[in-house]
């Protein structure tokens, strides 16, 4: 089954048109990696996916799991599966993990039309999504990412990804800033989150993240369109090549 | 035109929503005349049955306040109050036949209370107990387990009863902190003041339970003027909170008190207030004018007293609870969250007036400004030439939501000793679109996630409530804040 499917996806900031005609079909149980060298419209994809009001859709049509992506709140876009780990996580000064995620997971619940969760299940499940990204029980009194290292904020962003279980995470640039433990933690947390039923879209520039989190598709991503979509192998190829020979095909085609 | 009246319905309910004390009571209550002049001032002592010497006290205070002009120093823009269109006396326990029944309340009183949460039953108390003074109008209607304190020696009642059963207490320290000659407010309430708490724990008590006033304004046309008076003998405890609010009503109601605390050696007081006056509605047509004076004097050595306020109500607040530092090692300290939405303005802060020597003071503000609203917080620091090693941190902080709403910060020091450190922090803030987005992609909803945030930046002074006051709090901060942002 389809779980992603964006048609001709046209964006906008501040006036200035960032993706021009993205398609890309991702199936449930599948990873896909958006490579792209800076500035080609990596970050602002995963940003209109979630509904970053910054952002203005001006063409094109995304469905999620069946349903018009564009026309739900932020929110309920959370709340029907999707998730973004996002490249830099806002601190959130006074406002403690553990009030953070039981308002996220009650909201959910409410979304569902289910109960809020039970105070002893709550903690239990928190102990075991924390365990997956080995963060210890102090982290639940901090405040959301306030005073986190690089490696903690991610750590943070993935053990949310687990707590939530969404059925598509996007991953924005998740190995930036992070050393090789950290870079491994992560995503050793990612391949234990896979199921058949979810996917993942893996946003990132560089090989090494893919060298953990194995994708099934590549794209590159280049000027706001897809402009090449193959296996892994491409990875390793833009690895040892770089982006300069694809740009140079791609705007030989479109000259 | 029916459609303007239906719409006005409309809006009228979903603000009664959010201020869900805005109900008014249908009690006979006994309304004196309005105006204000000498023989107002000795109808209410006449009323209340008073000695001589607290009509004299009234009287002188009514003469200087005559005398006074309104005081304009503040960040707020105060409309002309009518001083004669206004009520000083309302007392709802008046039956309408026959004399007046000290123990029977009016069931409509009864429910009043219960509506607002406030049980007056002492078997319906909290777990933990929480003693209550419930004041409506000018009159207070209850004082829940008297008798549980006075066994331990505690004096808790309303002021008017301390008059009558305890007046060389009420003699001593009424006006002893707070001077009839102040200010403008402090003058009008020292004339005309009805009911407040008194409370006195003798030496080494420690107050076993939570003491609290609820002040309810119900009646129309009516002022209300509460005095509250706590004394901490030498080695005592006592953590005192106070609750208010107020109908929806067009017209604006003035509120004007006096606390006074008297902190004698080594005692400590608590005093915590969550302020939910009527603030008014969207377009800033009624509300409370909260002008009040509260002041402690620590005059035992290593005394120390703690404000800790959380405003969320009234149209206008005028409100800075201080602590003269007189003995040798006293503590101050102020945690304050202001907030303010629509039209509200508030101007509020402490002042630390450090005489003895090591004294402390901490300065902990909160402010929160959104709609089209003012709030200042203002701040005196003053270090007297005797008050060596004396030391004051205070730190400011605002937060904004949205741009037509204003955050100022006032802080004023006189130090006059060169041993003295005093610290002074602030930081203005807004809530950002990527805070906000990143709540909602977790899937909490806009005006939770504000509710969260506004929740997270206040923590350090919710801390400072006692437990049923906090969660009370952290509700009130989050609905005061609902249709900010969209």
């Amino acid at each position: 089954m389809e779980m992603l499917d964006i048609e001709n996806l046209h964006a906008e900031i501040a006036g200035k048109e960032i993706l021009k005609g993205i398609n890309l079909q991702i199936e449930a149980g599948t990873v896909h990696a958006i490579m792209g060298p800076n500035g080609s419209g990596k970050s602002t994809l995963s940003n209109v996916l979630s509904g970053h009001p910054a952002y203005t859709v001006t063409q094109g049509k995304v469905t999620f799991k069946g349903k018009d992506l564009l026309s739900l709140p932020v929110e309920n876009r959370s709340h029907e599966g999707l998730f973004m780990s996002f490249q830099y996580p806002v601190e959130i000064p006074g406002v403690s993990m553990t009030n953070f995620m039981r308002t996220a997971i009650n909201e959910k619940r409410r979304y569902l039309g289910l109960d809020p969760m039970s105070p002893t299940e709550f903690l239990k499940l928190m102990k075991e999504k924390r365990d997956l990204v080995k963060l210890d029980a102090k982290f639940m009194n901090r405040s959301v990412n306030e005073g986190f290292s690089g490696g903690e904020k991610k750590r943070n962003e993935i053990f949310q990804m687990a707590v939530l279980e969404p059925s598509l995470s996007i991953l924005d640039e998740t190995d930036s800033g992070l050393d090789i433990d950290a870079l491994r933690i992560v995503a050793e947390g990612v391949n234990s989150l896979k199921t058949p039923e979810s996917s993942a879209l893996v946003i990132t520039h560089y090989q090494r993240l893919l060298d953990y989190i194995k994708p099934d598709v590549v794209h590159v991503l280049y000027a706001g369109r897809i402009i090449r979509t193959a296996g892994p192998e491409l990875a390793l190829e833009l690895e040892e090549r770089g982006y300069d020979w694809l740009i140079k095909e791609f705007e030989e085609k479109n000259r | 035109m029916k459609t303007g009246d239906k719409d006005n319905g409309l809006v009228r309910e979903l603000s009664e929503e959010k201020y869900r004390f805005g109900f008014t009571t249908d009690v006979h209550t006994d309304i004196i005349d309005r105006g204000l002049d000498e023989n107002t001032v000795r109808l209410i002592s006449a009323r209340k049955g008073e000695p001589e010497w607290l009509l004299e006290f009234r009287l002188k205070a009514f003469r200087h306040w005559i005398q006074m002009p309104m005081p304009q120093w503040a960040h707020l823009d105060i409309p002309p109050i009518d001083y004669q269109n206004i009520s000083y006396y309302a007392d709802p326990t008046v039956k309408k036949e026959g004399p007046k029944s000290t123990d029977e309340i009016d069931p409509q009183v009864m429910k009043t209370f219960d509506k607002l949460g406030i049980p007056l039953e002492e078997r319906l108390a909290l777990s933990g107990g929480v003693a209550v003074d419930a004041v409506m109008d000018s009159v207070s209607v209850k004082t829940t387990f008297k008798q549980t304190l006075a066994e331990k020696g505690i004096i808790f009642c309303s002021i008017g009863e301390a008059v009558k059963n305890h007046p060389e207490l009420v003699r001593e320290y009424l006006g002893s902190v707070v001077n009839y000659r102040d200010n403008f407010f402090a003058a009008l309430n020292s004339a005309v003041f009805s009911d407040g708490s008194f409370v006195y724990i003798p030496k080494g008590v420690r107050c076993p339970m939570e003491l609290s006033t609820y002040f309810r304004i119900n009646a129309q046309g009516t002022g209300q003027f509460e005095r509250t008076l706590i004394v901490a003998d030498d080695d005592s405890y006592v953590s005192y909170l106070e609750g208010c609010t107020a109908p929806m009503r067009d017209e604006n109601q003035l509120h004007a008190a006096i606390v006074e605390i008297v902190v004698l050696d080594r005692a400590q007081v608590k005093y915590s207030t969550v302020q939910n006056w009527y603030p008014g509605d969207e377009n800033g047509r009624g509300g409370v004018y909260n002008f009040v004076t509260k002041r402690g004097l620590l005059r035992g050595v290593d005394s120390r007293l703690s404000w800790t306020q959380v405003e969320t109500g009234s149209a206008i607040t005028w409100k800075y609870p201080s602590c003269v530092l007189q003995g040798d090692g006293s503590q101050g300290e102020f945690y304050s969250v202001a907030l303010t939405n629509n039209w509200q303005q508030a101007d509020t802060g402490t002042k630390m007036i450090h005489l003895g020597k090591n004294t402390r003071s901490t300065v902990i503000s909160k402010g929160i400004s959104a709609g089209h609203s003012q709030n200042s917080y203002r701040g005196l620091v003053k270090v007297g030439r005797n008050a060596t090693g004396a030391r004051n941190y205070s730190q400011c902080d605002s937060l904004l939501l949205g741009s037509s709403c204003g955050a100022h910060t006032f802080p004023y020091m006189d130090v006059n000793n060169e041993t003295a450190v005093v610290e002074h922090e602030a930081t203005t803030s807004k809530i950002s679109e990527d805070q906000l987005f990143y709540c909602n992609q977790r899937g909490i909803p806009m005006e939770q996630a504000i509710g969260l945030i506004v929740n997270g930046y206040a923590k350090d002074v919710l801390n400072r409530l006692p437990m049923e006051f906090a969660v009370e709090a952290q509700r009130l901060l989050s609905v005061s804040l609902e249709n900010t942002v969209g």
